[in-house]
C-alpha cells in the first residue's frame, strides 16, 4: 500500500467520519491541509473571515444537525481566535473537533514564530485534546476526537497538529472501531432508579417536567413528548431545549428562568415533584437556590454525572443518556391525576402570557419577533445574545427540537451570524433566520461576506434599538440609569452597509412596514437579506427574576 | 458542612498532558490540592496518582466524578472509605554536630529510619510511615536544626486483592 502524507490522512480520515464541511481560516503552519482540501472530493473547505466565525459556523452546523461540526484554523493567532468558539461550543455541549495547526515539532516550546500552547490555552474549556507529532497516529486520533465529540456528554475536541507530521507520509488505515478503555459513558439508566422515579411520578400531586438541551442533544424529543402526554405532567423547556417539546402544546409552560415564563417559575415554586431531564438547575433558571422548589423532591436524569446534585440535591439521580432512560419510562408510566394542579397551572398560563404594552407608533421588538413567527413558522431561529435573544425565545412558539439555535451557556455575543451560515450549510432545505441585535451584530459582521459567496439565503433581521440593550436594561434597573458605555447611536445604517457587502439591504423604521419588509426577505432566496429594524429603543424584558431573588419573586413588569 | 481529608487513588494513561489535566480540574474549580504524588504501575502504559485533598462532601463529590470524567482517567477509588495503607516517605537534613550524632542516631532508631547522607556537620535521615510518625520524626529532630526537608506526598493502595 501506498503513503500518503499527514494532512492526506487527516482529509481521509474525516471523511471516513462522514465530515463534509469544514470551516476555516488558512494559515503559515495549517498550509498542507488547506492543500489537502483543494481539491479533495466529497468534503468542502468553506473559508470564513475570522476562526472564531469559522468555530461558531461548525458549531452551529452541529447544532442544526446533530452531526460533529468541523473548524480548522492556522497555529498562535489562527489557534486563540478559535478559543471563544471552543468554549461557546463546550459550555453548550456541542459536538465539535477544532483542528490547529502547529509548528514544527522541532520547534515545539520554542516561542517559534506563531506559536502558542493550544493544548494548554484550550485545556479548561475543551472536552479532550491531541497533539499530533508523526503522520502515523493521525487516522487514529481522527477516529477517537469524532468518538470522543460526539458521545457522552458531547463536546469540542482540540487536534493540534504539529506540520512536519502534516507533510510527512504514513500508511493510511481508519480503523474501523474506536475502543478507549478510559472512556466508556454509561447510557442505560439504571433499572431500580428508574422504578422509583415512576413510583414517585405515580404518587406526585403537583409534578413537572424540566427539560433541558441534553434532551435535543440525545435526540430524545418524541420519548419526552410521549411521556409529558403519557402522564399528562405539564413541561417546561429551558432555553437550551426550546422545540423539544411544542410550545404550542397544552401541556406546556415555555421557558423558565431569568426571563422565562411566570407559569414556569411559579410552577418550580409549587411543585411537589420535578423530573429535570438533560437540564443541569442553571443559576439563570433556578433563581437564588435557596428559594428553589422548597416543596419539590428531584429526578435528574443526565448523562453526566458530575451534572446531578450539583447546584440541587436530588433525590432520585439516574444517569444516562436521556433517550433510553426515558423509553424505559414510557414503559411504566401511566396517566396521573393532577387535576387540581393542571387548574392552577392553566390559570397561570392564562393569567400570566409573554406580553408587551405597544409604546404609540414605535415598532415594539416583541412586534417584529410576533411577525417573523407568523410569517416563517417552521424556520430555524438562530439568535445573539440580549434582550433580543430573550423576545426570540419569548415570542415565536418553537415546535421541533434544533429549530431554536443560541449560546445559551457563555452567552457569546456575535455568536448568530457564524452558527447561521453552519446551520445552512447543514440544512440546505431549511429557512435560516438570525434574529440579531445591534451590538451583537458587528462584533462578527464580516461572516456575512461567505453568506454572500455561498449564496445563503439566510434571512438576518437585527433588533436595532441602538444600545447594548441587555446592559442597558440592567443600568436602568440597578445603576440609576447610569448607561456607561451602551449607548449604540453611532451605529452604521445595517441596511447600506449590508449593500456594500453586496446583500439586499432593508431599513424598517415604520410598524406598517414589518410585515412588507418580512414578505420580501422571504422572496429573496439567491442570497442574504439583511433587515434593519429600528425598535423601541429603552424597552425592557420581562417577566424578570433579578439576580438573587427566587424564582416566586418575578417581576412582571413596570408598573 | 464539614470539611474531611480524602485520599484519592487514580489510575491514568500515561500520556502527556494527564497531570495538567488532573491539576486543572482542581485549580479552575478552586479546590486545593495538599498532595499528589505520579508514579508508572508495572504497566509502562499505566500512571497510578495519589491525590490528597479535602473539602465538604459536596464539593468531595464533584472531585471524584471530575476525576472520573476525564478522559484519561481510568480508575478513580476514594480511598478513605476503603480499608488501605498509606506511606510517604521523608528526607531530613539536620545539622549534627559531632557530640550530638549519637542521640540523632538513636531518634533514627526509635523511627525505624536510616541514614543516607553524612557530612562533617549534617546527617541527611530517611523515615518512612504514615502522617503521624513522620510528623513525630520531624518534631524530635527539629531543635537539632532542620537544614532542608522534603517529602514525597502520600501514597497509597487498597488493602487485598485487586477488585
Ligand atoms: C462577547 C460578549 N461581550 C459582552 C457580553 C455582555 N453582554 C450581554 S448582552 C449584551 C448586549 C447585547 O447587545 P445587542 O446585541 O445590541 O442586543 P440587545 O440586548 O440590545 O438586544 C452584552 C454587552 C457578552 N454576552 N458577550
Ligand atoms: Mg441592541
Amino acid at each position: 500500500m501506498a503513503t500518503t502524507s499527514g494532512a492526506n490522512i487527516l482529509i481521509e480520515s474525516l471523511k471516513r467520519a462522514d465530515v463534509e464541511y469544514i470551516f476555516g481560516v488558512n494559515g503559515g503552519a495549517a498550509m498542507p491541509i488547506f492543500d489537502a482540501l483543494y481539491d479533495a472530493e466529497g468534503i468542502s473547505l468553506i473559508p470564513m473571515r475570522h476562526e472564531q466565525g469559522a468555530a461558531h459556523a461548525a458549531d452551529g452546523y452541529a447544532r442544526a444537525t446533530g452531526k460533529v461540526g468541523v473548524t480548522l484554523a492556522t497555529s498562535g493567532p489562527g489557534a486563540t481566535n478559535l478559543v471563544t468558539g471552543i468554549a461557546t461550543a463546550f459550555m453548550d455541549s456541542i459536538p465539535m473537533v477544532a483542528i490547529t495547526g502547529q509548528v514544527y515539532t522541532h520547534l515545539i516550546g520554542n516561542d517559534a514564530f506563531q506559536e502558542s500552547d493550544v493544548i494548554g490555552v484550550t485545556r479548561p474549556v475543551c472536552k479532550h485534546s491531541y497533539l499530533i507529532k508523526s503522520s502515523d497516529e493521525v487516522a487514529e486520533v481522527v477516529a477517537s476526537a469524532m468518538h470522543i465529540a460526539s458521545t457522552g456528554r458531547p463536546g469540542p475536541v482540540v487536534i493540534d497538529f504539529a506540520k512536519d507530521a502534516q507533510i510527512h507520509e504514513s500508511l493510511f488505515h481508519y480503523p474501523e472501531q474506536v475502543n478507549i478503555r478510559s472512556y466508556k459513558p454509561k447510557v442505560d439508566g439504571h433499572p431500580r432508579q428508574i422504578a422509583k422515579a415512576v413510583e414517585l411520578i405515580h404518587s406526585a400531586e403537583r409534578p413537572m417536567l424540566y427539560a433541558g438541551g441534553g434532551v435535543v442533544l440525545s435526540n430524545a424529543s418524541d420519548e419526552l413528548r410521549e411521556l409529558a402526554i403519557k402522564t399528562g405532567i405539564p413541561v417546561t423547556v429551558t432555553l437550551m431545549g426550546l422545540g423539544a417539546f411544542p410550545e404550542t402544546h397544552p401541556l406546556s409552560m415555555q421557558m423558565p428562568g431569568m426571563h422565562g415564563s411566570c407559569c414556569a417559575n411559579y410552577a418550580f415554586t409549587d411543585s411537589d415533584l420535578i423530573i429535570a431531564i438533560g437540564a443541569r438547575f442553571d443559576d439563570r433558571v433556578t433563581g437564588n437556590l435557596d428559594k428553589f422548589a422548597p416543596n419539590a423532591k428531584k429526578i435528574h436524569i443526565d448523562i453526566d454525572a458530575s451534572c446531578i446534585s450539583k447546584n440541587v440535591p436530588v433525590d432520585v439521580p439516574i444517569v444516562g443518556d436521556a433517550k433510553r432512560v426515558l423509553a424505559e419510562m414510557n414503559k411504566l408510566v401511566h396517566h396521573v391525576e393532577i387535576e387540581p394542579w393542571m387548574r392552577q397551572i392553566d390559570e397561570w398560563k392564562e393569567k400570566y402570557p409573554f406580553e408587551y404594552q405597544q409604546k404609540g407608533d414605535k415598532v415594539m421588538p416583541q412586534y417584529v419577533i410576533e411577525q417573523i413567527y407568523d410569517i416563517f413558522p417552521d424556520a430555524t431561529v438562530v439568535a445573539d445574545v440580549g434582550q433580543h435573544q430573550m423576545w426570540a425565545a419569548q415570542h415565536f412558539m418553537y415546535t421541533e427540537p434544533r429549530q431554536f439555535i443560541n449560546s445559551g451557556g457563555l452567552g457569546t455575543m456575535g455568536f448568530s451570524l457564524p452558527a447561521a451560515i453552519g446551520a445552512q450549510f447543514g440544512c440546505p432545505d431549511k429557512t435560516v433566520i438570525n434574529i440579531n441585535g445591534d451590538g451583537s451584530y458587528i462584533m462578527t459582521i464580516q461572516e456575512l461576506i461567505p453568506a454572500i459567496t455561498y449564496k445563503l439565503p439566510l434571512k438576518i433581521f437585527i433588533i436595532n434599538n441602538m444600545y447594548l440593550g441587555m446592559v442597558r436594561q440592567w443600568q436602568e434597573l440597578f445603576h440609576n440609569k447610569r448607561y456607561a458605555a451602551v449607548d449604540y447611536h453611532d451605529n452604521p445604517d445595517f441596511a447600506l452597509l449590508a449593500q456594500a457587502f453586496g446583500a439586499t439591504g432593508l431599513r424598517v423604521e415604520r410598524v406598517e412596514d414589518v410585515r412588507p419588509a418580512l414578505e420580501k426577505a422571504k422572496g429573496v432566496d439567491d442570497g442574504p437579506v439583511v433587515i434593519d429594524f429600528i425598535v423601541d429603543e429603552e424597552e425592557n424584558v420581562f417577566p424578570m427574576v433579578p439576580a438573587g431573588a427566587g424564582l416566586g419573586d418575578v417581576i412582571r413588569g413596570l408598573a | 458542612m464539614a470539611e474531611e481529608r480524602h485520599i484519592f487513588s487514580v489510575f491514568v494513561e500515561n500520556r502527556f498532558g494527564v497531570l495538567a489535566r488532573v491539576s486543572g480540574l482542581f485549580s479552575g474549580r478552586g479546590y486545593n490540592i495538599d498532595s499528589l504524588n505520579v508514579g508508572e504501575t508495572d504497566d509502562p502504559q499505566i500512571s497510578h496518582m495519589t491525590i490528597v485533598t479535602h473539602g465538604d462532601a459536596q464539593i468531595i463529590e464533584q472531585i471524584y466524578k471530575h476525576l472520573n470524567k476525564l478522559i484519561d482517567v481510568i480508575k478513580v477509588t476514594d480511598l478513605t472509605t476503603e480499608n488501605h495503607v498509606e506511606r510517604e516517605l521523608v528526607l531530613i537534613k539536620v545539622h549534627a554536630e559531632p557530640q550530638k550524632r549519637g542521640e540523632i542516631l538513636q531518634i533514627v532508631e526509635i523511627f525505624r529510619g536510616r541514614t543516607v547522607d553524612v557530612n562533617p556537620t549534617t546527617l541527611t535521615i530517611e523515615v518512612t510511615g504514615d502522617e503521624g510518625k513522620l510528623r513525630a520524626a520531624v518534631d524530635m529532630l527539629r531543635p537539632y536544626g532542620i537544614r532542608d526537608l522534603v517529602r514525597t506526598g502520600k501514597i497509597a493502595t487498597m488493602r487485598g486483592g485487586v477488585r
